[in-house]
């Protein structure tokens, strides 16, 4: 290699990310004509996949960014939607301030569910999460005075995204409002994924113990990333009960958390959009082969058999297909040389 | 009224009779020893003579069973890793203990941006951060890899690796750097370039090293303590030391001193 290689790897990043840029701006024309061309009923699993895409970029925070695989991302999901829909109801129907108690109290719940969690890692790491997940999924089912049990919360009226808008009634404004938000969140995420704060948590993924040994207190951070995991979730809860304006124990269950974190692997750990395509795939076959009549209602089978597909032919997921060695998601600036 | 650091030269790092357990093994039995700043120190002894674990217990990976360490007259003995490293004391580690999927520059970037701030860093992104990008840079042409900041540490050889280190744990801007076999499994030329850099670290940092290479021992360092079966044996110059009988019959008997 020669000494100037780090600028000319720059160089070819920079180039590479305007060349990313041409499929970025047609997925996004596409997402904003989507619903001039789809049915009703397309948008709104357009409108669910924006939001699964969410929990799982929230998912891969954990397990993608820092190496924490977890199930229980359902229960902040869960925590943001019947807070929603709480609000909703009883406060008020506009769509930010939904959001952001949404955000807040799943922050809240994270954090505190979190400071036991993350003393952990790995399987035992992941079973804490799971039955974080299952304590949030009782409490929606037992908790009826607050979440009206197995019956679900039904009445919540349309969104208004912000004071003074009307109210959205139609599927595809409902989805231009999701839409909004998630680009707002996605463009959140992407900074943070060239911080030195997604370095730390990279590092905490490779080498823990190497990262105390430079001075970083690691479960503070580990702590942090979970908090702001759980606020993504509950964003994301939050715009799930705008898309359904109705919202049930089953919304914080065990099969949110698997499809989330199945979107997040399939999708792989290096790029943020990884997620969101493993969650358009995960959904997609979820929703319409389940519903083939070939299959004939065996959409979780398919599913299970993806995932293993998935994790056998693509170990680095969707997004490990075309990325060449050594081009790095961040693209650092050429060094400055005197000589 | 006299300064008592005319009188005295200021001891660095000071163990007072520490010990480490593990059941009824002593690993390290009530070690006291004085590291005095500036110096270039090395800790030589037969395998098993309980160096690695000394540098655990002054890194702070392993919590002392008896005893006290005391940095600047300062009782680190209770401070976690991380609190020592903020205090000054940075470690490379026997086996390369690196970010593997990371890039050179980043391994390093990790230790010079938390060096640089408290924070989080969860603000400003890494590549508008010229500073501390120009300090990393700086780190790994220093250790001699000016030719590959942006290979990750995975392909980088064995010796670049042990380089590495040394630009990481340099970047903590340690007043105390120990280096824990630096050159175990380096080819002769890589050994020879990395106790040039060593060699060339300014006098503000104090290196304490655990070597099997003796030449690269008596090249380096300019006081050298030996260590025999968990216990303190002696402590002087490199001449003092390779005199010693004591010494000759603990460790040097056992191998061939050439210089």
């Amino acid at each position: 290699m020669s000494p100037n290689s780090g600028t000319d790897i720059g160089t070819a990043a920079r180039a590479g990310s305007a060349a990313r840029r041409v499929p970025a701006v047609m997925v996004l024309a596409g997402l904003a004509l989507a619903p001039f061309v789809l049915g009703s009923y397309a948008v709104g699993t357009l409108s669910r996949i924006l939001v699964l895409a969410l929990l799982a970029m929230s998912v891969n925070l954990l397990t993608g960014l820092t190496g924490l695989a977890t199930l229980g991302q359902s229960a902040y999901f869960g925590v943001g939607a019947y807070t929603a829909a709480i609000v909703a109801r009883k406060l008020t129907d506009v769509g930010v301030v939904q959001l952001l108690a949404a955000a807040a109290v799943s922050a809240l719940v994270a954090t505190a569910t979190g400071w036991l969690a993350v003393r952990a890692r790995g399987v035992v790491f992941l079973m804490l999460t799971l039955a974080i997940g299952e304590i949030v999924y009782s409490a929606a089912v037992n908790w009826k005075s607050l979440t009206n049990g197995t019956d679900g919360m039904s009445g919540i009226p349309p969104v208004v995204p912000l004071p003074g808008m009307p109210a959205l009634e139609l599927d595809g404004l409902v989805y231009f409002y999701v839409l909004a938000v998630f680009l707002v969140l996605f463009a959140m995420v992407a900074h943070l994924a060239g911080t030195p704060f997604a370095l730390a948590l990279r590092g905490i993924r490779d080498n823990e113990d190497r990262m105390r040994a430079i001075g970083y207190p690691t479960r503070r951070y580990a702590l942090t990333v979970y908090g702001g995991a759980g606020a993504l979730a509950g964003a994301a809860g939050a715009l799930w009960v705008s898309v359904q304006r109705f919202v049930s124990p089953g919304d914080a269950g065990f099969e949110i958390a698997a499809l989330a974190l199945l979107a997040a692997v399939i999708g792989g750990s290096g790029r943020i959009w990884g997620a969101c395509a493993g969650a358009a795939l995960v959904w997609l076959t979820r929703d319409y082969l389940g519903n083939l009549e070939v299959v004939d209602g065996h959409g979780k089978l398919l599913l299970g058999a993806l995932f293993v597909t998935a994790v056998y032919t693509l170990p680095r997921g969707l997004t490990g297909i075309r990325v060449p060695r050594g081009l790095r998601s961040v693209a650092w600036p050429s060094r400055k040389r005197t000589a | 009224m006299i300064d008592p650091d005319l009188l005295e030269p200021l001891d660095l790092l000071e163990l007072r009779g520490v010990s480490r357990d593990f059941g009824s093994f002593k690993a390290v039995d009530a070690v006291s020893l004085a590291v005095r700043a500036g110096t270039r120190h090395a800790v030589i002894g037969p395998n098993g003579a309980g160096k690695s674990t000394l540098f655990s217990l002054i890194s702070g990976t392993l919590p002392a069973t008896a005893g006290s360490l005391l940095l600047d007259g300062r009782d680190v003995t209770r401070l976690p890793v991380n609190r020592r490293v903020g205090l000054g004391i940075a470690t490379t580690f026997q086996h390369s203990s690196l970010f593997m999927r990371e890039t050179a520059l980043e391994n390093v970037l990790l230790a010079v941006v938390r060096r640089a701030g408290s924070g989080l860093g969860i603000g400003r992104p890494l590549r508008s951060r010229r500073t501390a990008l120009a300090r990393a840079h700086a780190l790994l042409d220093q250790v001699g890899l000016p030719s590959r900041h942006d290979t990750p540490a995975a392909e980088l050889s064995h010796g670049e690796r042990r380089q590495l280190e040394v630009a990481v744990a340099l970047a903590t801007e340690p007043r105390l750097l120990l280096l824990d076999e630096p050159a175990a499994g380096m080819s002769p030329v890589e050994t020879a370039r990395l106790t040039e850099v060593v060699a060339a670290l300014p006098g503000e940092v104090t290196v304490l090293l655990i070597e099997h290479d003796l030449d690269m021992v008596f090249e380096l360092a300019n006081v050298v303590t030996v260590m025999h079966l968990g216990r303190h044996l002696t402590t002087g110059s490199p001449a003092e030391v390779r005199a010693s009988p004591e010494v000759q019959a603990a460790y040097l008997g056992t191998m061939e001193v050439t210089r």
